[in-house]
């Protein structure tokens, strides 16, 4: 501030000054409002020598001894910031992770945190490791810890958790280089390492606690491994609320959906994905149910199932690895949705959306590419 | 919902509310006026006058032959102190004729009322009066006025719109102009009408500014037929041109095309109010309605500014800028405007307001890293990629550039203003098209060495 004053002075005393400076200084020698605070800070900065050969360099700006910021249009931005929207977005999973907790205990909780701090820990040992700024308050990384555990299943192991919540972090997402460079959603991709290094214990559910005080049986299936091994339907009210087995997060429809409708009121995911999403499974699905519906399921049932909900409001929505051209968005969400329904349906595994949502990540560059919106003003041949 | 607007775009606080209940009051008369000979896009005038003439307040003082140009008026009486370079409000220095006045006021009886026929009024004569009493856009381009309305031959312009959309935050000169003076505005729009020959007239007013709806339709009375007050949703940026001809007549203007290629003149609410005076009472473009706002501005005022009156002088008749710290000082609003290295630097024709921002706003901002949100693209009016064009701007990819649409930008910043990173996206489109730009001219003077070189 004293520094200011005192290049705000020189100009106007230096000959070069162009010779409006005489008048302008009766005209406009300090501002009422500035006259009397600034004279103190003037004549403490008088005697300063370093700031005189500074002057020249700066810009005349106007007597009153007010600091001028000079900066290229805008300069006025939203207070929307990285943070914010992933601090929403944990928010968001507070109902699912509430649920998960509900069905799992104890067991549900110690997963979450386990994978939340290595996600964490991964995140900050690698940033410093590159020599950035950490950035673990941001959120990114907590979502990835989140999301992960809450795709487990509630019997994993806890080595393993830390594996996958590592790899996640790692491999997912500071390889290709941090927040916004990843091509594929790390949640996802740490999900699936875990199912090639842990194939059996990826696929052994337990029957949440509601249900085993009244079944004697700890270990069952989820209702989309009943449905493709067993040829069993499973009431869709109970995979609604979430009151069978399945991935700790990713059973309860109710608790997800509150999440991700909190989202889109906040503006954070754009409605098309996650609708567009579902929609494609209910269709594709609806197709099959009504050529057959003893053989396969209605499309209810598909929507509600294993990890439809949660791949649709917190995965398919993550704004790194989907499009950004709103007939990119499109192209992505039926792809998938259709991947999904083919997995489920045709595939040797019971669930498809994990692999459906990392398949579509990968074409997310191209897709983008070449599906770039039409310039305003872009005239078809013949029209106007 | 439901009323006409544009595809995409942006919701900013706006802040209206610190100005727009303030009448227009006239500044006080200011005791010398810089007049930049730069004011308005197309060719800088040169001086009439010399130093120690004196000049009366309204007489043209400077000129220039070519065709898309407009005169410039003294707006002071008084004595021609110099002609010498200036800082101008656009950023560089400007030749400028100073005038140091005599205190006098002429009386251009604008309060008088129509003293003129409209019907008894050639095209012609309404347009040369409006070339020759300088107007221009006053929304802040600065194109000159009776350029617009000289179509090309084999053009046809069937409509005017008249823009008092006023979607920049905090600006509210247009919307005290028609709240004050709608009948003024109103007739000059039919000047417009008569001048090019266009049988439509629409106004764009965006719903934010009911009661200036209202004023306008009053002026229009009941029976009016042939101009149109049209309601808009609020929303930035409406008063761009080509925003505001899709949202009023959904005509798009084709890419790198003008407005007159649809038969659509667009023209500002306050170029209409000084069509009127020109007409009526002979009196050039000397002053302007400036709106002074802005969180540091002590008292927010809408002042009847003369043409070279300081930024100093101004905010000072508005009590200051307020305690401490540290401004930005704007020539327009805080979306689009310019921000001042001094404060000494003139209101020229173009000025709608003078925005001085403090606080948290005027912080330089960390940008991170391009989390793909898609809000730009979102955002864009022009339906651009705009963290692509970013990218490409500030990688010096221009290839990719140009291809991507980096000249169809309009610069209305709604992607800086949206992008949670807070990439300087718009900054990095214009260092695109600054490369882009240079580079053409690199290659033009070499392609010129070389041409001498064989002539040789």
């Amino acid at each position: 501030m004293a520094d200011d004053t005192q290049d705000n002075k020189t100009p106007q005393d230096t000959p070069k000054s162009t010779p409006e400076s005489s008048v302008e200084k009766k005209v406009t020698t300090p501002t009422p409002d500035s006259a009397p605070e600034k004279p103190a800070p003037k004549a403490v900065a008088k005697p300063k020598p370093p700031a005189k050969p500074k002057a020249p360099a700066e810009p005349p700006v106007a007597p009153s001894a007010d600091k001028l910021v000079v900066s290229s249009s805008p300069h006025f931005l939203n207070d929307e910031s990285i943070p914010k929207i992933m601090h929403n977005v944990v928010l968001a999973l507070v109902p699912a992770m509430a649920a998960s907790v509900y069905y799992y205990g104890l067991r549900a909780v110690l997963l979450l945190v386990v994978c939340l701090v290595t996600c964490l820990v991964t995140e900050h040992l690698f940033l410093m490791a590159r020599k950035r700024p950490t950035k673990i308050y941001d959120g990114s990384a907590a979502i990835t810890g989140i999301l992960l555990g809450l795709m487990l299943p509630p019997g994993f192991s806890i080595f393993g958790a830390i594996l996958g919540s590592f790899f996640a972090v790692a491999v997912g997402k500071q390889l290709f280089g941090g927040l916004g460079y990843n091509i594929f959603n790390p949640a996802l991709l740490g999900r699936a390492f875990l199912m090639a290094t842990y194939p059996v214990m990826s696929t052994s559910w337990m029957e949440p606690r509601t249900v085993q005080a009244a079944v004697d049986a700890v270990s069952a299936a989820t209702p989309l491994a009943l449905l493709k091994f067993e040829g069993e339907f499973s009431p869709v009210l109970n995979m609604f609320t979430g009151n069978v087995a399945g991935s700790m997060g990713e059973t309860s429809v109710i608790a997800i959906l509150i999440g991700g409708l909190f989202l889109r009121y906040k503006g954070y995911i754009n409605w098309k994905l996650p609708l567009g999403y579902l929609g494609t499974i209910a269709m594709f699905s609806g197709i099959f149910w009504l050529i057959d519906p003893s053989k396969y399921a209605n499309p209810l049932f598909h929507l509600c199932a294993g990890g439809a909900m949660l791949g649709a409001w917190f995965m398919v929505t993550d704004m790194v690895t989907s499009p950004t051209t709103p007939k990119g968005q499109w192209i992505f969400v039926v792809c998938a949705g259709i991947l999904a329904v083919v997995i489920r349906l045709f595939g040797g595994l019971p669930e498809g959306v994990m692999y459906s949502i990392l398949f579509m990540n990968a074409f997310v560059p191209l897709i983008n590419r070449h599906t770039r919106p039409k310039i305003f003003g872009t005239m078809k041949r013949n029209s106007h | 919902m439901g009323l006409k607007t544009f595809d995409r775009g942006i919701h900013p606080a706006y802040n209206k509310e610190l100005a727009s209940s303030k009448a227009i009051t006239p500044a006080a008369l200011p005791k010398t006026v810089i007049i930049p000979l730069r004011q308005h896009a197309g060719a800088p005038c040169t001086a009439l006058v010399k130093k120690g003439d004196v000049v009366e307040e309204g007489q043209k003082i400077a000129d220039v032959e070519a065709f898309v140009s407009a005169p410039i008026h003294a707006s002071i009486s008084g004595k021609v102190k110099e002609i010498d370079l200036y800082q101008h409000p656009v950023g560089m220095k400007v030749p400028s004729i100073v005038i140091t006045g005599d205190g006098e006021k002429k009386d251009w009886g604008t309060s008088g009322g129509v003293t003129v026929d409209l019907a008894s009024l050639t095209p012609d004569a309404i347009r040369t009066t409006i070339r020759e009493s300088g107007i221009v856009g006053m929304g802040g381009a600065g194109f000159p006025t009776a350029v617009k309305l000289n179509a090309p031959k084999g053009k046809k312009i069937d409509t005017i719109v008249l823009n008092g959309c006023e979607c920049e935050p905090y600006l509210t000169a247009d919307h005290r102009i028609m709240l004050e003076e709608a009948d003024k505005v109103v007739w000059g729009m039919r000047a417009l009408m008569k001048g090019v020959g266009a049988p439509n007239g629409f106004i764009g007013i965006e719903d934010n500014k009911k009661d200036a709806i209202e004023a306008i339709k009053l002026a229009l009375g009941p029976s009016c037929t042939d101009i149109k007050v049209i309601e808009l949703e609020t929303k930035y940026p409406q008063g761009a041109e080509k925003m505001l001809i899709k949202a009023a007549l959904n005509r798009k203007v084709p890419k790198g095309k003008l407005p007159l290629d649809v038969g659509v003149v667009v023209n500002n609410v306050g170029t209409a109010a000084a069509i009127f005076d020109a007409l009526n009472y002979g009196k050039p473009l000397i002053e302007r309605v400036v709106t002074v706002s802005g969180n540091g501005i002590k008292e927010p005022k809408n002042l009847l500014c003369r043409i070279g009156t300081t930024f100093e002088e101004i905010i000072k008749q508005c009590g200051g800028l307020k305690e401490g710290g540290e401004f930005e000082v704007l020539n327009g609003g805080p979306m689009m405007g310019i921000a001042q290295m001094q404060l000494d630097v003139p209101v020229i024709k173009g000025t709608s307001g003078i925005t001085a921002l403090m606080g948290e706003v005027i912080k330089p901002k960390k940008y991170d890293a391009c989390i793909r949100c898609a809000s730009c693209v979102e955002a864009c009016p022009m339906a651009l990629m705009p963290y692509r064009l970013g990218d490409y701007g500030n990688m010096q990819r221009l290839d990719d550039f140009n291809g991507w649409g980096g000249f169809d930008c309009i610069e209305c910043g709604c992607c800086s203003y949206v992008c949670p990173s807070k990439r300087p996206l718009l900054q990095w489109i214009r260092l695109g098209k600054l490369r882009v730009r240079q580079n053409q001219q690199a290659q033009q003077e070499q392609a010129q060495l070389a041409e001498q070189a064989s002539a040789k």
